[in-house]
Parts: structure tokens; C-alpha cells; sequence
């Protein structure tokens, strides 16, 4: 790799800082890692010092400074991949490419990596090989993966011999697969292309508007905060241009319910961004993907081709003069992002920490402009509103929660998968669905929600009760909570906090201290009340979202599950932690 | 002219230009909130959280709250003094701060605000950070380990062509304060020394040159942090 070669890269994108995401994306993809020796050249061609595009460079977890091996294998590490038996999978993995986690091989061939949730939570052990996804794993098939990768064979074949298929057009589908368990009346159901789109460009902004609004859809990315009124702010905006910004950046463990969007429906999405552009005056769509779904972006590509043929993307679409443009953005491997201002700086190619409010996007987002950002599902109800009417989709669902919502179910339970169901549901419900035995646990929006227990099962999903962005992990009762779950959120949380503010970057891990105190049974009531008190302040004194609930999953099992920690504390004030015969253990041996 | 606004803080009322900085304006009346990351005139960094007080009931950072008409603002209680005791002894945890050995003694923000919250001993176990020290640049060193992470330096101190000569490093707990070697090296004497003035702890420290003031008779030595705000408050009320 020359400086040429990196110029060529920067070239293509005139040297905007803005797209610095996409600069470095396609200097790993090309040369297999970004060189800090060219941090300079970067930073210079862009107007950055080099510091700058280092923050960047290390603030995302895909992006490497050293080799990376000629075959990267990310394994995740979340909770319902090692309930499927990841560590059996990570230790072959291990064995056959001679690599420890987190390391290369000495002849660069192989690098070993964990990750977060990788969004493949109802098909795990999954891995992520070159950015393609292989799924349902068994030592079996690792070791004739590593055969494959020994014979420098490419990876799309690996993935058609493995999986047995010859389509090569259809290997997305080969990869992963759907497990849709439950199509619903609103997202996983037949959709005319373009449908909606001719329908909107036929009436005033201010109907689609007032529609959207009558139709109470909220953001199903689980803050629940009323679509119409978010649109509302950005319409007021006189500047321009404006931007649609669809949150394809589904990080949350146990989630998978947009990858299942994204792959069956994206006409959906796109028709949504293109009538919420309309609505907004936006003519520029942007979809930020996580860079997991990476092998989703040709497909989605393809079809945005599609659409422009279709004159349904681009200048004067279908004959009105309405333009409107969509990208497709990237992301890097940080949960954070999904954070609607931490996406947009990712976006703009810096590192992705939220920003303070005011100003807020709609009036100030991507480039300083206004911009919505929206989450995938609850864009891709837009067009159904459109085609059959508010009133229609108030008719599913709660008087506070409308519509229908897409669950991803997985976990200890014999049918995971994704379920369209109607807000309103009851988690007991929803486990006869998902057919569970013997559930100890459900935990409700993955680990920033709620881990609940049995007592909790007739509540109901919904916004009024236990909102959700979808994912519904099932803890069966053989398992652990407190040392396999409890643990496995907190380090999650710990390592993707961006470190902006002092609680959260320092006190979570003081918490998840506390926890392996009181599991090594010398916690006292003290302890239990020092994790509240933090949690109460995270709670209060974060900035983002993750960092309000990082604390939840013990917060939420002290609530639920008192017993549990009732069981190690003995209610003692304090114990010492200091042991002196081990302390002397040493000197005993010296001086005997 | 901006638009005035009435609002109080503590009860008091308080007239100041509508969409004013709250932490500035508490300032200029002579109320200290406790901040280590707030300069005025740059845009807030909203990180170390020092500044939460109450509006209108609600927690929030007054670095990055605009005044608005009729909001009420509480700038100490209990709920508030716990929660920047706790924040102040998680920094101390969180990196290596041992005042009797760093050059910052008595100019340290961060020590100031201790001795003010009266904090005898954190609540949370030490971390004893041990990250490198950056040494490399012939005139100025950074003793990352002493970092709070407040921004300062990032966003006040800049190259002639405008560029950030510090910069942050990973996230999370890594996350980590680093300079670029090129324009720092070509930093003069008197960007050094402003940059550790900016410092509100020891991490920036110039090198080959010592301290002129001897510890025991720097600033927060004589009078303790926030006294020349709150003076002005006495002032006003008499």
C-alpha cells in the first residue's frame, strides 16, 4: 500500500471530511487494515490533524491499525450466543487456525475476534468471516471452514459449500435465514412498491403530516417518541437541505427483527424515507447500517438501482417535482451509534458520542442541517399508514401504543424468531408462542431494558407497560442468571460506553465489582445499596441512553429477583475482604 | 439585543438574555456550580457532569441548559451535593491522583473541588491506572493517568491552521487523551504553558521548567475554588 493507493481512496470521496467513515472503510477493505504511518496523509488531504482521524480509526471496533489475518473471524460474545454454545465453538475456531481471541496468526492467515451481538441472535453459534455470516455452527462445520480458508479458497464459496447451495445470487438468503415465525397485518405482509410513494406525491405535505400524526405511530427503536411530532419539528425548519436518516444500526443484543425488514421488505423502508422526505422537504435519504449487516449492503444497493429505474429514486420522481436521493452509510462496530446524535456524528465521519441537546437534529443534525433520524420498522409502517389509513392502523394494538411490532424472540425456547405481533400482547403469551418450558427470566428489550420474572408475565408489551425495540431474550430456568447474564450485560455495556461521561465510563464497572463480591459471598446489604444509589445516579446524570441504563440489569434483577441475591448476602453490614492468612501466606512460607 | 428572560436560581430571581449559557449565567450572579469541563465562549463539552443542578425539578447539566423564561433552577441540595461527591471520587478512582507528588498541587481543579466536597476517601475501590505516559515531544509531556477527560485541551487548543493538536483515543474505560506528535512539537513555549493552564488537573505538564509559585501558596492554597464567584454574591446582596 503506497500513498498513491490511499489518495486514489480519498479521491473518490474529494477528500470530504465528512465521509471519512467511508475513506477508512475502504482502505481496510482494500489493504486489510489502516496503517497509522497514514494517519497524516489522511488527515491532510481532509483538513484533520492526525489525532483526529486516530479518534476516529479507534473509537470502532471493526477497524483494525495492525493485520488483521487474510480471514477475520468475529465471534460474538453476547448472551444468547454463548447460551448456543459459542465457547465450544470459539475453542475449535481456536485450535484449527492456532489463534487465541483477540490475536492473528503468525502468518497472518487467520485473525480471531469477539464482538457484540452480531444481530443473529435466533440462528447462534454465528460467526462474521470476512463480512460474510455463517450461521447455526458446529465444531463439525468450523473445522471444515478452516480446511476451506487453509486451501486460500474465496469466501462465498466456503459459504456455498458449507451451506450447500449453488445460487450465487441468492446468498444472502443461504447465509442467514429469515425464521419469520408470525407475519402480522402492517410490516410482514405483501407491499406494492412505489404504491405509497404515488399516493403521497398526490396530496399536500401537511395531509401526510396530519396523517402520520392521527395515526399515533411512535419510534419503535424503543424510546416510543411520536413519529408525526418528530416530523412536525423538522418541517418547521426553514433551512436547507434537509435530511431522512433510517437507523439501520440495530445494536442491541438479542435484536435481529430489522435484518429480517431490511432482507424481505425493503421496499418498505425505501417507500417510507421517500414519503417522510417528501413530508419534511428532504431530498436526501441516508440508511446507516451496521457494519454487521454489511452483507446486506450490494442487495440493498441493487434495489436502490432498481428504484431508480423505476424513476422512483432521483430527479422528478414518478412525474412530480419531487427529488429525492438515498445512500447507504456504513457504520464501523459501535452500539452507541444507534443513539440518534452519536449516529449522526458517525455519520460525519468522527468518533460516535452522542452530543448534548439543544441544539436537537431536527434543527441541527447531520452537517448542521435538519434531519430526522427514524428507526427501520417505523419507517417501513409509513407506507401502509399511507395506503390504508390512519384509522386502519389505530385499529391494531393499545389506545397508547398503535400499530403492530415487530419481536425478535430467542433464547431458551423452541421457536425463535421474528413475530409481528399487536401491542397489547402478554409476555405470557408471547412464551406459549415462542414455546418455551420452565422460564426462569425474560429479558424485555435486551439488557438496557428490563430482566423480569415469572410474577411480571401478564404485563403487557407495549408502550404503557414494558416497551420494547424488539428484543425478547428467554432465560430458561437452568441457567445462572447472576453469574452468566447479569455479568455478560455489564461487560457489554462497559465495552461500548463511548467514555464521555465520568459515571458512566467509570462506575459500571465498579457495579459489575460489587456483583462478583457478592457472588464470591462476601456482599453485604451495603453493597446492595451502594448499586442502587449508582444506578439511581446513572440514571439521572448520563448523557445517552446507555449510559442511563447501563446499570439495568442489575437494578432490575435486585427488583425482580430478590431472592437470587437474598440467597448470598447474609445481611451482614460488613465483611472483611482482607484475609490475613492469605495476606501472610508468603512470609508463613519463608519462615517456616 | 437579545430577549430578556426571568427566571431564579435558588429561589431568587434572575434576569439574563434569553438562551444564555445557565452555568455562565449562575456565574456572572454569583452562584459557583461546580464544573471541570465548562470554558466560556466554547461550546460545552458535557462530560465530566459536575454542573447537574435541578430545572424545574429535573437533573440536568448546566453547561449545556439555555436560560429560558420562568424556569427554576436549584443549584445545591443533598440529592445534588451526593451526586458530585460521587462523580468527583469516581475521577479520583478512575485515574492516578496523588496530590503530595504532582506538579498541580494547589493549582488542580480537581483537587480543589475535593477539598471543597469534603471528600475524605472515594467510596469506590482506586483502579491505579496504567497508561503510558506520552513523553516523546521535546516540550511537553502528557501524564495520562492524571486525565479526567474534559475535552479542554481538544477543543481550546489548536494549530495556526486551526487543527486539533490533542485528541482522544478507543472509548469506553481505554478511553485515553493523546496528542499529535507533529503540531505539538511545533507548539511554542506560550501555547504550552496555556494549555496547562487549561488543564484542570496535572496531565498537560511543560517540560524543562519549573513552577514559580511554591505549593502552599498557589491559589486554591489561599482561597478555596468557587470563592471569587460567591464573593460577588455577598457583594450583591449588601
Amino acid at each position: 500500500m503506497t500513498n498513491s493507493d490511499i489518495q486514489e481512496i480519498l479521491g473518490k470521496y474529494n477528500n470530504d471530511r465528512f465521509r471519512l467513515m467511508d475513506i477508512l472503510l475502504d482502505i481496510q477493505d482494500k489493504y486489510g487494515y489502516i496503517p497509522k504511518k497514514f494517519f497524516n496523509l489522511i488527515g491532510q488531504a481532509v483538513g484533520l490533524s492526525s489525532a483526529k482521524v486516530e479518534e476516529t480509526v479507534t473509537f470502532y471496533h471493526f477497524f483494525h491499525t495492525s493485520p488483521k489475518g487474510k480471514y477475520t473471524i468475529y465471534l460474538n460474545d453476547g448472551i444468547v450466543a454463548t447460551m448456543k454454545g459459542r465457547d465450544n465453538i470459539l475453542k475449535q475456531f481456536s485450535e484449527q487456525t492456532g489463534c487465541q481471541i483477540n490475536s492473528v496468526s503468525k502468518d497472518e492467515k487467520f485473525g480471531l475476534f469477539s464482538t457484540p451481538c452480531i444481530g443473529m441472535s435466533d440462528q447462534e453459534p454465528a460467526a462474521i468471516i470476512n463480512k460474510h455470516i455463517f450461521t447455526n455452527l458446529t465444531v463439525e462445520k468450523v473445522n471444515r471452514i478452516v480446511r476451506l480458508m487453509k486451501k486460500d479458497t474465496p469466501i462465498q464459496k466456503i459459504i456455498q459449500t458449507i451451506y450447500e447451495s449453488d445460487k450465487v445470487q441468492n446468498l444472502i438468503h443461504t447465509m442467514v435465514t429469515d425464521n419469520i415465525k408470525k407475519t402480522g397485518s402492517v410490516l410482514l405482509n405483501k407491499y406494492k412498491r412505489g404504491s405509497a410513494v404515488k399516493k403521497s406525491l398526490n396530496k399536500n405535505p401537511e395531509e401526510i403530516l396530519e396523517e402520520i400524526k392521527n395515526s399515533n405511530l411512535r419510534g419503535r427503536g424503543g424510546a416510543g417518541f411520536p413519529t408525526g411530532t418528530k416530523w412536525e419539528f423538522c418541517t418547521k425548519s426553514k433551512q436547507k437541505p434537509k435530511f431522512i436518516v433510517c437507523n439501520a444500526d440495530e445494536g442491541e443484543p438479542g435484536t435481529f427483527k430489522d435484518r429480517v425488514l431490511l432482507t424481505n421488505y425493503p421496499e418498505l423502508l425505501f417507500d417510507g424515507m421517500i414519503i417522510a422526505g417528501y413530508t419534511l422537504g428532504a431530498e436526501h435519504g441516508i440508511i446507516y447500517l451496521r457494519y454487521e449487516y454489511s452483507y446486506l449492503k450490494n442487495f440493498l444497493q441493487s434495489k436502490l438501482e432498481q428504484y431508480k429505474k423505476e424513476n422512483l429514486l432521483g430527479k422528478k420522481i414518478v412525474n412530480s417535482d419531487f427529488n429525492f436521493d438515498i445512500r447507504i452509510q456504513l457504520g464501523a462496530g459501535s452500539y452507541v451509534c444507534g443513539e440518534e446524535t452519536a449516529l449522526i456524528e458517525s455519520m460525519e465521519g468522527k468518533r460516535g458520542e452522542p452530543r448534548n441537546r439543544p441544539p436537537f437534529p431536527a434543527s441541527c443534525g447531520y452537517v448542521n442541517k435538519p434531519t430526522t433520524v427514524n428507526n427501520v420498522e417505523t419507517l417501513s409502517c409509513v407506507p401502509k399508514i399511507i395506503n390504508h389509513g390512519s384509522e386502519w392502523f389505530k385499529s391494531f394494538g393499545t389506545e397508547e401504543s398503535a400499530g403492530t411490532k415487530l419481536l425478535s424472540i430467542c433464547g431458551d425456547c423452541g421457536n425463535s424468531g421474528v413475530f409481528e405481533i399487536e401491542f397489547g400482547m402478554t409476555i405470557n403469551e408471547m412464551l406459549e408462542m415462542a414455546d418455551t418450558i420452565e422460564t426462569q427470566a425474560v429479558v424485555v428489550a435486551g439488557p438496557s431494558g428490563k430482566i423480569i420474572s415469572e410474577n411480571e408475565f401478564n404485563r403487557k408489551i407495549c408502550f404503557e407497560d414494558l416497551a420494547t425495540a424488539g428484543a425478547m431474550i428467554i432465560i430458561g430456568k437452568q441457567r445462572n442468571l447472576l453469574e452468566e447474564v447479569v455479568p455478560n450485560f455489564l461487560d457489554f455495556f462497559i465495552d461500548e460506553s463511548c467514555g464521555s461521561c465520568t459515571p458512566c465510563r467509570v462506575i459500571t464497572t465498579h457495579a459489575k465489582n460489587r456483583l462478583k463480591k457478592i457472588l464470591a459471598g462476601k456482599g453485604t446489604t451495603k453493597d446492595l445499596k451502594d448499586i442502587k444509589s449508582w444506578g439511581n445516579l446513572m440514571q439521572k446524570s448520563n448523557r445517552c441512553g446507555l449510559g442511563k441504563t447501563a446499570l439495568n440489569p442489575l437494578l432490575t434483577t435486585i427488583k425482580f429477583f430478590p431472592e437470587l441475591y437474598e440467597r448470598l448476602i447474609k445481611d451482614k453490614e460488613y465483611i472483611s475482604e482482607f484475609n490475613l492468612e492469605k495476606a501472610t501466606a508468603d512470609y508463613e512460607k519463608i519462615t517456616k | 439585543m437579545s430577549k430578556k428572560v426571568k427566571f431564579t436560581i435558588d429561589g431568587n430571581e434572575i434576569s439574563a438574555e434569553e438562551g444564555k449559557n445557565l452555568l455562565d449565567v449562575a456565574c456572572e450572579n454569583g452562584y459557583y456550580i461546580p464544573a471541570l469541563c465548562h470554558m466560556k465562549g466554547h461550546k460545552p463539552a458535557g462530560s465530566c457532569r459536575l454542573c447537574n443542578v435541578k430545572v424545574n425539578g429535573r437533573i440536568m447539566t448546566a453547561c449545556t441548559t439555555l436560560v429560558s423564561e420562568g424556569m427554576e433552577v436549584i443549584t445545591e441540595d443533598e440529592e445534588l451535593a451526593e451526586l458530585r461527591k460521587t462523580i468527583l471520587e469516581a475521577m479520583f478512582v478512575d485515574g492516578n491522583h496523588f496530590c503530595p507528588a504532582c506538579e498541580k498541587s494547589g493549582v488542580c481543579d480537581l483537587q480543589a473541588l475535593a477539598y471543597k466536597h469534603k471528600i475524605m476517601s472515594p467510596k469506590f475501590k482506586y483502579e491505579f491506572s496504567n497508561k503510558k505516559v506520552e513523553a516523546e515531544v521535546p516540550k511537553i509531556m502528557l501524564e495520562k493517568n492524571r486525565c479526567i477527560l474534559c475535552k479542554k485541551c481538544i477543543r481550546a487548543i489548536k494549530s495556526k491552521d486551526g487543527k486539533n493538536i490533542f485528541g482522544f483515543k478507543a472509548r469506553g474505560k481505554k478511553l485515553e487523551i493523546t496528542m499529535d506528535e507533529e503540531l505539538a512539537a511545533q507548539m511554542t513555549d506560550e501555547d504550552i504553558q496555556r494549555a496547562m493552564d487549561i488543564c484542570p488537573v496535572g496531565t498537560i505538564i511543560k517540560k524543562e521548567k519549573g513552577f514559580k509559585i511554591p505549593i502552599g501558596k498557589r491559589k486554591y492554597d489561599k482561597k478555596p475554588i468557587g470563592d471569587n464567584v460567591e464573593k460577588h454574591k455577598e457583594k450583591e446582596k449588601d
